[in-house]
């Protein structure tokens, strides 16, 4: 059974299709990014997955079932992007609150306040918090009941670096546990060591889906490498672009279909260390951004 | 129905955290207070009267007071979550928007209660204890009878409340539909039927008008409070069309809750409808 199922899914808005023939599965315990300019088709995916809306057409199945059940809803946990809380509640009475909804127990609100940082202030009222703050209490009360599939709407929005290491450290631990979890962002640093596959989405479509060893197989971007320590100036006919860097440090793009012979060749030149960068989630988007011509439409600026 | 309760919950300890129910509950006590030794100081009396002359004062009071503390405790109680940004989320939790609606409607319901309870059985009770020829029992029954008929009467307003909070977009619109629905009841709607009276000229069936005040579920307040007194049935204005009415107090009470029904599922149909 997969976590979450979509198949052949449309959705229309009057003439406006905002989905279009949209297909992907979920496992058990996969960590999946979903990418995409704004209006890709993002939120509208994280709706129908979360039964708040019914696709045009096509089928949604969510652990086995649909979301419009309660029993479906108990095992998923959400995190809305720009989560808001009741102002007059405190942090702790919000968990509180959540956590009744859920059937989750009073120890686990506990637990959850000292896992997103939040123990001190959980007697503060939900309306003195900081942005960062109500993000990390959205992330306590989504992870709430032990959910088999979290769903994450830009959910490292608001957080700094630390804290948004320690959300990452967070998805890989529910992960180990077997939940399967859906990161929806704009916020593509970072990322990329904690998924196990993508989805690029670009006006309600699909341009890219698979692990980013599958994504950089169908984009074939140039990969950089960088050398130090070259006992001479190092050519190739392959090379794209060759800088000088600091301290030694020569830099190359090239071909990924050229990396092996490129490596061979600078091999005999008795380099002291190479350093070979494939491209980055970043520069996958852009690409395939590129490729859907959906740069510059919908406010994309790349 | 445990989700019912917890959402009940959360409405009930806001209603005690923004002091809604201290508030209700001391201006019924004032006003009970106030009209039972007070109300007949116009014609040089000051003091307790009588008993079907304080609930007639205290019901025309409630007239106009429950519907629009229900409507103010309600009217966001839909779009002000939807605008607050927690409806989505309370729609992404095992709960049904049946249960959303059941523990508003019941948390709502427990403050209006309670601080209609504790504010007018306050003044039952101060009536009991100063005036020395009363009878407690009659006393106790007419207090009873218009404590559960202002509940009921403040039930059916929290449901209409749901019903504008679940059609409107903002909260707002809410609060303007809100006050427009109870200028309408509480004012308008008999002045329009004395109209009717009046225009029709003897046109209109005199037995068809009295039923026209089963469409107002203020009207059909004041007629529960005032057919509980033999001497006091009759009442001034629209009020002395009841009089007419083949209907009992037993069915007068069936109709207010029908009312408080017919609100709710309409409150309901519209929240299903509602798009978050």
């Amino acid at each position: 059974m997969f976590a979450v199922e979509l198949q052949k899914v449309q959705q229309q808005y009057g003439k406006l299709t905002v989905l279009e023939d949209i297909s992907w599965q979920l496992n058990k315990g996969e960590v999946l990014g979903l990418f995409g300019h704004n209006g890709a088709g993002k939120t509208t995916t994280v709706r129908l997955i979360l039964g708040l809306i019914q696709a045009s057409s096509g089928q949604v199945k969510v652990l086995g079932g649909s979301a419009k059940q309660p029993a479906i809803r108990q095992q998923i946990g959400f995190l809305p992007e720009n989560i808001m809380f009741y102002p007059q509640l405190t942090g702790l009475e919000t968990l509180q609150h959540f956590a009744r909804l859920k059937n989750a127990t009073g120890a686990q609100v506990q637990t959850l306040l000292e896992q997103v940082g939040l123990s001190a202030a959980a007697k503060q009222k939900v309306k003195t918090y900081s942005k960062g703050m109500r993000q990390r209490l959205g992330l306590a009360q989504a992870l709430l009941g032990h959910p088999k599939l979290l769903i994450l709407d830009e959910p490292t929005v608001g957080l700094d670096p630390i804290a948004t290491t320690q959300l990452y450290q967070l998805i890989n631990e529910v992960k180990d546990k077997g939940t399967s979890v859906i990161i929806c962002s704009h916020v593509l640093p970072g990322v990329e060591p904690y998924i196990d596959k993508a989805i690029i989405m670009a006006r309600g479509k699909i341009e890219a889906l698979g692990n980013l060893y599958e994504l950089r197989e169908g984009a074939q971007l140039p990969v950089k490498m960088r050398v130090s320590g070259l006992v001479s100036p190092f050519t190739h006919e392959a090379l794209i672009q060759s800088d000088t860097l600091v301290k030694g440090w020569q830099s190359f793009t090239l071909p990924a279909t050229k990396k092996m012979a490129v490596l061979q060749a600078l091999l005999t030149y008795n380099p002291k260390d190479i350093e070979i960068q494939p491209p980055s989630l970043e520069d996958l988007y852009c690409f395939y951004m590129h490729k859907a011509g959906a740069v510059g439409a919908a406010g994309v600026q790349l | 129905m445990r989700q019912v309760w917890s959402i009940a919950r959360k409405e009930f300890s806001d209603g005690l955290r923004n002091r809604w129910m201290l508030f209700i509950t001391l201006l019924f006590a004032l006003l009970a207070v106030g009209i039972s030794w007070f109300g007949a100081a116009a014609s040089g009396q000051v003091g307790f009267t009588n008993l079907p002359a304080t609930i007639a004062s205290l019901s025309s009071l409630a007239t106009f007071l429950m519907p629009l503390i229900a409507l103010l405790l309600a009217y966001d109680a839909i779009v002000g979550e939807d605008e607050g940004g927690t409806l989505m989320l309370l729609l992404t939790y095992p709960l049904t928007r049946r249960d959303i609606l059941w523990g508003k409607f019941l948390g709502h319901s427990t403050i209006l209660g309670l601080a209609t309870l504790i504010g007018f059985g306050g003044a039952a009770l101060a009536i009991a204890l100063s005036v020395q020829d009363i009878n407690l029992g009659e006393l106790f029954l007419a207090f009873v009878r218009f404590i559960f008929s202002s509940v009921l009467l403040g039930m059916v307003f929290l449901a209409f409340a749901y019903w504008l909070s679940s059609k409107a977009l903002e909260k707002s619109t809410a609060a303007g539909l809100a006050l427009a629905l109870w200028f309408v009841m509480v004012l308008v709607f008999d002045l329009v039927l004395l109209a009717v009276l009046v225009l029709s000229q003897g046109h209109l069936s005199p037995e068809a008008l009295p039923w026209l005040l089963l469409l107002n579920p203020t009207d059909i307040y004041r007629l529960i409070n005032l057919s509980g007194f033999e001497s006091g049935g009759q009442g001034m204005g629209v009020m002395a069309m009841a009089g007419d009415l083949p209907l009992g107090s037993a069915l007068l009470w069936l109709c207010l809750a029908a009312w408080m029904m017919l609100t709710l599922s309409l409150a309901q149909l519209s929240f299903n409808k509602r798009l978050s």
